[in-house]
Order: structure tokens, then sequence, then C-alpha cells
């Protein structure tokens, strides 16, 4: 079972804090990778946030294909960061040989361009580094984006920890929101595309479950949308969902769970909205989930999120202290990351919940 | 002393032979009165009496005498066809007909020059079933939790009708909410499990109307939502006028039986129909038209379908219609307005090597009129058929259903035009796990036929028992319209059965659910599956397991 966490706080908070948030929930064999995305950049990308920013490991060879490929496409490079090594013996942690984090500004004929046609480029862009590294497995391409960081490697999350550096606060890696899971999918196999969280076009979801829908969801969601595509993790096809119908269909956040889990036919008929409900329903079944699953996820504005499956299957807990709130699988973990909080006002999210943080920290939950 | 004539016909040569016992039989004649067919006759046979005596024995002629049998008539319009109503009456267990394994049947049924026709069980290949072939193999375990069949919900509903895809769909947002702001064209959502198209005159009244009664039961007692299509040949008028209307599907096919009645009904209607399907082909004949012979066309038929006594063709073709973009735009633009775009209209037609063409064209309609698409595949078709037709024409309905999904899911447009399939749905008694595997490859849901006869008393089987559909005499009542063998079916215990099965297959239905997992149908979860034959996990695009 996935832990997940996410951290939503009113100050630039450092990477250690997700791994403290994630540590006290291991269970036995449990923990084979630390994967984070973080977003409202501070430290050394602060001065970049509306450039975007690519983030991905690669072999030499990738870093070569990746750096042509960009000058060829007219990208200028603005700013190139790695986080400092630390290699020790007895670490368990698969490497790559490059992590690089590079802030790049758009093409000169895309300098005027709007925003829409900026971000299709971005997705683009990455679509085309990911096809172009591949093959051969020379290059990982998590993100590229502005103002969006994405780290995942392979091994003990307390080792890559070590290995990059993240155990010690430093200034340069800081942000706003922290999304991250220490276990890579262990359902199939264990590949770096494969560990959530997962980010498309401002949308990050991470999930800790077993969509059994995950085959049916997947034939549908491959034809909606050309970034739709991977699924190394069932869990994928909730990021996509999120998309398509925030993004894409632009309807209302409640709709979300609407679609994912939808009433059963028998209340969804006794309610005022029924018409509407059961349109849904009906045009898109194949994005219902099934299974277990508790779902975080991040929008474009920074608001985070929380849906569980229809049944509550899998635990999820959030708490705040003002400064800081945070999502956790366990409330192990909030008690280490936030241990000063009032407990009383911890929300265990039910089945037909929904909760979602807002930029003031400001919680809000109703029943789907 | 008799010469032998080697072409004559003896009992031996039929498919059935009628063992009687003359000790335990008591004369009463109830077998010969019982057996439609006329296949055994109470006759006299004379018998004689000889003994020996003297110390060197010599034959003696005792006493001539005559004594009365039951005996088989040796004639091919005759023959037995095993229905064992002559066992069921008896009450001495005196009587009953046993499979002939010398039989010749096959080269000399065609008597007259006529094609050999009988009802609609299979003859060939019944025990090969590609559904037998294939479980349900992914079962929560560890990583994710089986549900309680019994306590958990489980939504059990199919789309019948257009579904339009969510980019299409007329939404708009309004104080942070979606409305609609045009009507969508009607779907219902109604139960997984028709039950299918079987006309009054292929059926008799008494068991249209004891599906009739099921399916109102079924609605009205336990809001199971089970519908039940006319068939072509339409339905008594106080039933189109009464609100159970709502629980039936209208069939229109080449005849376009019934529709003068349905139509000159319409201003009378309290309820809207539950859809309309138009029935191009059907699976027991595919490509071949209906026929009621003159001797099924009885006074209350010809009433209903408001014709004379005659021979009914329904000719294998719709009149007029030469290509699927004229039937999207005619005959369901018609349809759907005829009940003012209130009532889903769906088609069926036979399965075929063609089929994935017709779904890709379905799939099409830029009118949003097309509400369905059902295919009938191989075992399907309930009604009297050349048995040319019935065993070497159609095809199985398994891979048919999963090679029009994946159309679908190629165009991202599954879900659409729902999927039905049918064509031996539960042929050995289990239509939930036939329906559920169905189901999982991409159906919306199935529609069942020869299985509602048998759950009403039909003695028919896919080994040559009975299946004389095709001949007016059913012995149980059920495909006759002889007042005398009507009678035989007692109507609400026949509706009780078909409440009872329906019943049970919910139950097992969401006993083949809550292990996989889910609470609401897995259509297109083709994962739920393996298969444990190679050659149908590789077509059928399911995991190989054995």
């Amino acid at each position: 079972m996935c832990r997940i966490g996410a951290i939503k706080s009113k100050n630039y908070v450092h990477p250690s804090k997700a791994l403290y948030l994630m540590l006290p929930q291991q269970k036995g064999h449990d923990n084979s990778g630390f994967a984070m995305v973080m977003q409202d950049l501070g430290g050394v990308f602060q001065p970049y946030k509306d450039k975007p920013l690519l983030s991905y490991a690669a072999l030499n060879g990738g870093v070569d294909k990746v750096r042509q490929y960009m000058q060829h496409q007219g990208w200028d490079l603005l700013l190139e960061w790695s986080p400092q090594k630390h290699p020790q013996a007895g670490l368990d942690i698969a490497l790559l040989e490059h992590y690089n984090f590079e802030v790049y500004d758009f093409p000169e004929s895309y300098q005027n361009a709007d925003k829409q046609t900026k971000e299709n480029l971005l997705t683009d862009t990455r679509l085309a580094l990911r096809a172009l590294t591949e093959a051969r497995d020379e290059a990982f391409i998590y993100s590229f984006w502005p103002d969006v960081l994405t780290l995942k490697e392979i091994g003990n999350p307390r080792d890559i920890g070590t290995y990059f550096g993240l155990w010690d606060e430093d200034a340069e890696l800081r942000a706003k929101i922290i999304t991250t899971q220490c276990r890579q999918n262990t359902n199939y196999a264990i590949v770096r595309y494969a560990a959530h969280p997962f980010f498309l076009q401002g949308y990050t979801v991470l999930a800790n479950g077993e969509n059994t829908f995950y085959i049916k969801n997947k034939e549908f969601q491959k034809s909606l949308n050309r970034g739709y595509l991977g699924f190394e993790s069932d869990s994928q096809c909730f990021l996509y969902t999120l998309h398509y119908l925030q993004r894409e269909l632009q309807w209302p956040l409640a709709y979300y769970k609407h679609v994912i889990t939808p009433l059963p036919f028998e209340e969804l008929m006794r309610r005022p909205d029924r018409d509407v409900l059961l349109a849904l329903r009906q045009s898109l079944p194949h994005l219902e989930i099934n299974g277990p699953n508790t779902i975080i996820g991040v929008l474009p504005d920074g608001r985070v999120l929380n849906v569980n499956d229809s049944k509550k299957l899998r635990p999820v807990v959030i708490g705040g202290d003002g400064e800081t709130v945070a999502v956790s699988s366990e409330v192990c973990g909030l008690n280490v990351l936030l241990p000063e909080r009032d407990q009383q006002k911890d929300i265990y999210p039910h089945e037909r919940e929904m909760i979602v943080i807002n930029n003031d920290l400001e919680v809000a939950r109703w029943k789907q | 002393m008799e010469a032998v004539t080697a072409t004559e016909l003896t009992v031996n040569d039929l498919p059935w032979r009628i063992e009687w016992n003359p000790c335990l039989c008591k004369l009463c004649g109830s077998c010969v009165a019982a057996c439609s067919f006329r296949a055994i006759e109470a006759g006299v046979e004379a018998r004689r009496y000889i003994y020996a005596e003297g110390d060197i024995p010599e034959p003696v002629e005792g006493e001539k005498y005559s004594v009365p049998v039951i005996r088989q008539i040796a004639a091919v319009k005759n023959h037995c066809v095993g229905c064992g109503m002559c066992e069921k009456i008896c009450p001495n267990r005196a009587i009953r007909p046993v499979r002939n394994e010398d039989s010749r049947w096959p080269v000399i049924a065609r008597e007259g020059g006529q094609p050999v026709k009988r009802g609609g069980r299979a003859n060939l290949n019944a025990d090969d079933r590609t559904f037998d072939k294939i479980v349900v193999g992914r079962i929560s375990q560890m990583t994710d939790p089986s549900l309680d069949a019994e306590r958990h919900t489980f939504d059990i509903l199919a789309p019948f009708g257009r579904v339009l895809p969510a980019a299409q769909t007329p939404l708009s947002v309004k104080d942070g909410r979606l409305v609609l702001t045009k009507p969508l064209p009607p779907v219902r959502w109604i139960y997984p499990l028709i039950c299918g198209d079987m006309s009054i005159g292929a059926l008799s009244p008494r068991a249209w109307e004891a599906i009739a009664l099921a399916v109102a039961c079924l609605n009205e007692k336990y809001q199971l939502p089970v519908r039940m299509c006319s068939g072509e040949g339409g339905m008594p008028v106080r039933l189109l006028k009464s609100k159970y209307l709502k629980y039936l599907i209208l069939q229109i096919a080449s005849g376009h039986f019934g529709w003068n009645r349905i139509i000159k009904a319409m201003p009378e209607m309290t309820e809207d129909p539950a859809g309309v399907i138009i029935k191009i082909g059907q699976g027991a004949k595919p490509g071949d038209g209906g026929l009621l012979l003159a001797a099924k066309v009885a006074p209350h038929i010809q009433a209903i379908r408001g014709v004379p006594k005659s021979d009914l063709l329904s000719p294998p073709n719709h009149q007029g219609l030469y290509s699927i973009e004229e039937s999207v735009q005619k005959m369901f633009l018609s349809l759907n307005a005829a009940f003012k775009f209130r009532v889903p209209v769906v088609i069926k037609t036979s399965a075929t090597a063609s089929s994935v063409s017709i779904y890709n064209n379905l799939l099409r309609d830029p009118y949003h009129i097309v509400g369905g698409y059902f295919i009938d595949g191989l075992y399907g078709g309930t009604g009297a058929a050349n048995e040319v037709s019935l065993d070497h024409t159609g095809h199985p309905i398994v891979s048919k259903i999963r090679d029009c999904y994946l159309a679908a899911v190629a165009q991202g447009r599954q879900g659409q035009i729902p999927l039905w399939g049918a064509g031996g749905i539960g042929m050995t008694g289990n239509a939930a796990a036939d329906a559920f595997k169905l189901i999982c490859l991409g159906a919306n849901g199935v529609s069942i036929g020869k299985l509602l006869l048998q759950i009403m008393g039909c003695v028919g089987n896919d080994h040559g028992r009975c299946n004389a559909c095709n001949t007016g005499l059913c012995p149980t009542g059920l495909t006759t319209q002889d007042i005398k063998l009507v009678r035989r079916l007692d109507v609400d215990r026949a509706a009780q059965n078909i409440v009872d099965y329906m019943l049970a297959f919910d139950q097992e239905l969401r006993k083949l659910m809550a292990p996989i997992g889910n609470s609401s149908l897995p259509v297109g979860r083709s994962d739920a599956l393996v298969a444990t034959d190679k050659a149908v996990a590789e077509q059928l695009k399911i995991p190989y397991a054995c």
C-alpha cells in the first residue's frame, strides 16, 4: 500500500519536511523509492516563477539529447541547477548519472504567443523529449512547467534523502506545496515513470490505492488527449480525469468526485440535480474508478484536494497548525511534521466527501 | 412370411424410439392423447400361443388372440422428438422415449423435398463454448479488498439509448454548477438482461403473457428494471394502453407486423414504451427472413398482427433499405419521431463478420438517434428455422462483441452506442456467468430467449431433444397456438419461474462483481478475465492462464 502526503504552507518549506512526513509511515519492506513534486518554488528558482522548469534524470547520452533538442528548438537555457550529491557506501539507491533542473525561456517565435499556445508547447516539448529518450531509458522527463520541480528515484527514501542532501535544510530548495510518496509502484514493474506524484499541465495527483477500473480508464483516456500516455501506474488515470474535467471540459471541481465515484443510481435519482448527474454518469462511465483509493491533487492555482473511493477503503487524514496544512495517509506522519497542531481539528474524510485546501489554508469540505 | 422392403421406414430409422412396457401399462391411453406429434398410437396386434407336447415334443397351436398395444408410428411426419410427455403423463412409468443411436434421421428427414426445419436449440458444437474457456481470474486479494456480495451496494444497470460524449453534452456552468441547456437523447437505465425478442405467434399467448407478467412483477415488486422485447408481431391493445407498456420494448422487423395496431394505439398510450428495436437479422437464421406458417396464424394472431390467415413472411431485408447511412437517416429518424424523440431506438443484426463495419458506421451517427447496437450471435434466436441455417450460418457472439467494443475504443467512442449481445447466453443454464463475461469484454448488457423457454418448461435441449418449435405442436404449450396444448402451460407458474430465475441471476451477478471488487458493472474490464485456451486469449486480447 502506498503512503502519500502533501504539505501546503504559507511559508517556503524544505523537502526534508516531506521525508519527516513520510518516513514514520513506513511498514516493513514498504519503502522502495522517493518521489516529490514541488510547486510554488522558493530558493534558487524563486526569480524564475514564470519560466518553464524542466525536471529530468538522465544518463550522459540522455542529457546530450535533451540539450541538443532544446537548443535546436530555440529554447534559451536560463538556469541549470542540480542537487549536491553525497555519495556514501551502502546507500540503497538506483542512481542515474544526472539529475537536472533547468529553467528555460521560450523560443523567440513563442515570446508573444498566448498562454494556451505556450502551455501546449511545453507539453509537446516534454512529450518529444520523452519520446526521444524513452527507448533506451536514457532519460526520464518528469515535468516541464513554470514553478514546478519533480524529483523521483528508486531506492530507500532515507538513503535517497542522504544522497541528495535533502536532510540538510538549506535555502536552495524550497516550495510552498510539496506532494510526495515513498513507494514505487509494486503492482507493475518498478520504473521511474510509475512513481507518484504525476504532473500534467499544472495538475498534480498522487494516490494510495488500486484502481480496478484501470483498463477501462486507460482505454478511454488514451484517445482524449495526447498527454494522456504512459499509464505505467493505474493511478495516472486519476490525474488524467482531473485534467480532462478541469482543463478540457472546464467543469467545476465538485464534479470530479461525481465522475470518478458517481452516486448509486438510487441515490442519484433522489437528487434535484439528477439530470446533470445522470448525464455525467452516462457520458463518462469509463472514467469511473473502483477499488480502494485515496487521492491527493494539486490544482494550477495551488489549491490542494483530497477525495476517496466510494467505500472509503484507504486511510487519509488532514491536519494543520495555521501556517501549514498537511495531508497524510497516516496520522503518525502528521504527528512528526506538525506536533503542535490541535489534533481535535484533524479531518478524516469519508467516502462521499471532497476536501479542498485553498491558498489561505482554509479547508473546505462538502458532501458529494 | 413377409418380404423385407429395404426402403421402408422403421422406427429404428427415427431419432427416438419409444420403449413401452406392457407389463406396467394399464392401457389408459393417456400417453397417446398427450403426444402432440401423434408419434404413438393405440393399436391391436395379433398374438398366437404355441406349445409342445408328447415324448417327442410336437408344436401344437394353441389359441389365437389379439392384444391392445401402444406402438410408435414409423413415419417422418410423426417421428418421436423425445419430448417425454408420454413418460410424464404415464401413471405407471410404462413408457418413455429413448435416444436411438442407430437413427438415420439426417438422411430421411428431407422427405418430400423439404429442407429440415426445427426449433432453435443447437445441434453442433454446443458443448464447445467460448464462454466456458473464460474464467473470472482477477480476484481481489491482498492489494485490494473483495466486496461483500450480501451487504455492499451494487449498481447493476445498463444504458439503453444514445449516450453523448461529455464534450458534446449540452452543459454549461451557472453559479458554479453544471446545468443542461438542452434535452439529451433519451437513455433508459435498465437491467443488463433483456427478455429477448419472441413474438406472440412464435410463442403462445400464454407463454408471452407469462414473460410479460414476470417482467411486470420484477419491476413492481422487486424494483429490478428488466425489460421485455415484444418480438415482431405487436402486442395486445390493452397492454399498449396500459401503464405496463413502459416495461416493453417494441420491435419492428421487415414484415412490420403489428405496427398498424401500435400506431393506432399511440394516441391512447398512457406510457411510452421502453424502447424500439429495429430488427435487421437474428442469430438463428441470419440473412433469412421470418416465417410464421399459416397453421400457427390463429385468429388472435391475425387480430394482433392485422393479417389474414396465411403464411406470414418477413423478408430478409427491410424494403427500400440499401445503406447504413440511409437506415440511420430514415428508419431511426422516423421511429424516433414516432414517439417524439422520447423513446430510444436501437438496432439488432445477426452477428456477422461485418458487424464491426456496421458498428463503426453507427458510431458516426451524427443525429444522435442510434440508441444501441444489439448483436445476435450463433445459438441465438428461438423460432423455427431451416436446420441448415441454424447449424451452419451465423457468427459466434463473444469475439464479435469484443471486436466491436475495441473498434469503439480505437475511436474513443466506447459507451456512446451501447452494445448488447445475445446468442447462447445461458446455454448451460447459468446466464449470470455468461452475461458477466460478455460485459467484461465490452457489452453493456445481454438478451436471452431460449433460456426463458427452458425456465418456463421447454424440454428441448442441445442434443436433439424436442426442438419442434416449428411444428406448432409444442408439447409444453410454449410455441404453439393450439388451444389444447396452450392449456398445458400454467401461466402463473411459468411467470414465477422467470421471476425466481432473475432474482437468482441478480444474486449471482453480485457474486461475480464482489470478488473483483467492483460495485458497478465492469463494462470493458477485460483484465478481470483470463482464458484457459490460448487461441481464445489471443483473439479476445485477454491473458492466457493454465
